[in-house]
């Protein structure tokens, strides 16, 4: 008889019976709508024990990827530890080993882990201020494989922790970091699939990470990446990605400013009707949308309509 | 043997929601209520909706639709006209699916038993 752990409390759970219903046998109320495996409302993740296959069937296979699964029609194999929101896996303490000025406001930050940690490219972490409660989520650039974690800092007026790691934090200093998290990257199930990616600002950042894991995936497939900035001066890593395009002839990149000058190979305008004029037909993309979040949920909704399938929809819309 | 087996059981129904969802977005007339939500959450509450309707396995209480409106009905108005628009539009999703005249009525008829929930009476 499998026994369930959640909120620091076991359950057993009887032969031939879901985790909903066993919870709810125990008096323990957890959303829940369908109980069908249908809705997803009673969607929850298992942070031990291994989910069955049918209690997935549905879900997006970056929330699978992560043992995600729906209590309503889990029948258990095994014991399982369960968590309703995004746990926390414990700090890990981190030291800063290189800054750099990407451009005028954005700062790459490197980062060397006490302990190496498990991440899919394009998710991010929450920092935490090391001496206040401030917590602050940004998306990870690297790669798993790469020695350091590399994420991109735009300094915001009055902004508390982007002014600590832009002035305060010094090349040595230490804080630390939990997570990873976000259901936003790369999974290996159709190498051939025409990929869209577009990343507004620091949105870029994730997509650095999951077109570089797509290629070493050995993705195929066209992939579009649009960088959107305000103006020229908002770009960056323009170099290293026309390098990219170069070298692999299915990368297409397309650097946008909604003002001024345009850089080569560039557009100029409204990033949402430039990716809808570029590409009007979505059906059997996938698409990844990532950074500002009215941006995000407006090309969200333009990606569907334009006839993409909501589970090939991904997006990191930073809040 | 239900509709929803008849038409291929949950893959139908994951066409049937994108199609409607994508009818009812470009619908200037109703789409306000569904600005600014979770287009995730509403996909799978839409599936949850249309598998009830289509004679799939299902737990439809009414519960969910009421709270899930009472808002849209309080706060901006949600009424049997814009009720009547989503109901257009579930006709020319089966339509496009080709499900015959005769079911799509009988469907129809299923969803416009949830009227009274919907909007709150």
């Amino acid at each position: 008889m499998p026994m369930i752990t959640f909120d620091g409390h076991d359950y057993d759970c009887h032969q031939g019976e879901t985790i909903l219903e066993s919870l709810t046998r125990h008096g323990v109320l957890v959303p829940s709508a369908c109980g069908q495996g249908v809705c997803q409302t009673c969607l929850t993740k298992a942070v031990k024990g291994k989910p069955p296959v049918e209690s997935q069937k549905g879900l997006k296979d970056t929330l699978a990827a992560q043992g995600y699964f729906l209590t309503c029609i889990c029948k258990p194999e095994e014991d399982m530890e369960l968590a309703i929101a995004d746990v926390s896996k414990g700090s890990v303490g981190i030291t800063v080993i290189e800054k750099q000025m990407l451009n005028e406001s954005v700062m790459r930050l490197r980062f060397q882990c006490d302990e190496k940690i498990e991440y899919f490219a394009g998710q991010f972490v929450n920092l935490k201020h090391p001496d206040t409660d401030l917590v602050r989520s940004y998306s990870l650039a690297s790669l798993p494989e790469d020695a350091s974690l590399e994420l991109h800092v735009k300094r915001v007026p009055d902004g508390q922790m982007s002014g600590f790691l832009h002035e305060t934090l010094q090349v040595g200093g230490r804080l630390s970091l939990d997570g990873p998290a976000g259901d936003c990257f790369y999974t290996e199930r159709d190498l051939d699939q025409s990929l869209l990616m577009v990343g507004v600002g620091t949105g870029l950042a994730p997509l650095y990470g999951i077109v570089r894991d797509a290629l070493q995936h050995g993705h195929r497939g066209d992939i579009h990446l649009f960088h959107a900035s305000l103006a020229k001066q908002g770009l960056y890593y323009v170099d290293a990605l026309n390098a990219l395009a170069k070298q692999h002839e299915n990368v297409h990149y397309i650097p946008c400013v909604l003002h001024g000058d345009v850089p080569e190979g560039g557009q100029q305008g409204d990033i949402q009707q430039l990716v809808q004029a570029a590409v009007p037909q979505l059906a059997g993309w996938r698409i990844y949308v990532c950074g500002d979040p009215e941006i995000v949920n407006g090309l969200k909704q333009t990606c569907f309509m334009a006839g993409a399938s909501m589970s090939d929809i991904y997006t990191d819309p930073f809040v | 043997m239900s509709l929803y087996d008849e038409l291929g059981g949950e893959a139908s129904i994951d066409a049937a929601v994108g199609i409607f969802y994508r009818r009812v977005l470009s619908d200037a007339y109703i789409k306000r209520f569904f600005e600014g939500i979770d287009m995730e959450k509403q996909a799978g509450k839409q599936k949850a909706f249309l598998t009830m309707v289509f004679g799939g396995p299902n737990n439809y209480t009414g519960m969910d639709m009421r709270v899930g409106h009472k808002h849209l009905v309080e706060k901006m108005g949600l009424n049997d006209t814009h009720f009547e628009h989503v109901l257009a539009h579930l006709r020319s999703t089966l339509a496009e699916l080709g499900v015959g005249s005769d079911k799509i009525q009988e469907i129809i008829n299923i969803a416009d038993s949830v009227r009274d929930d919907v909007l709150n009476r």
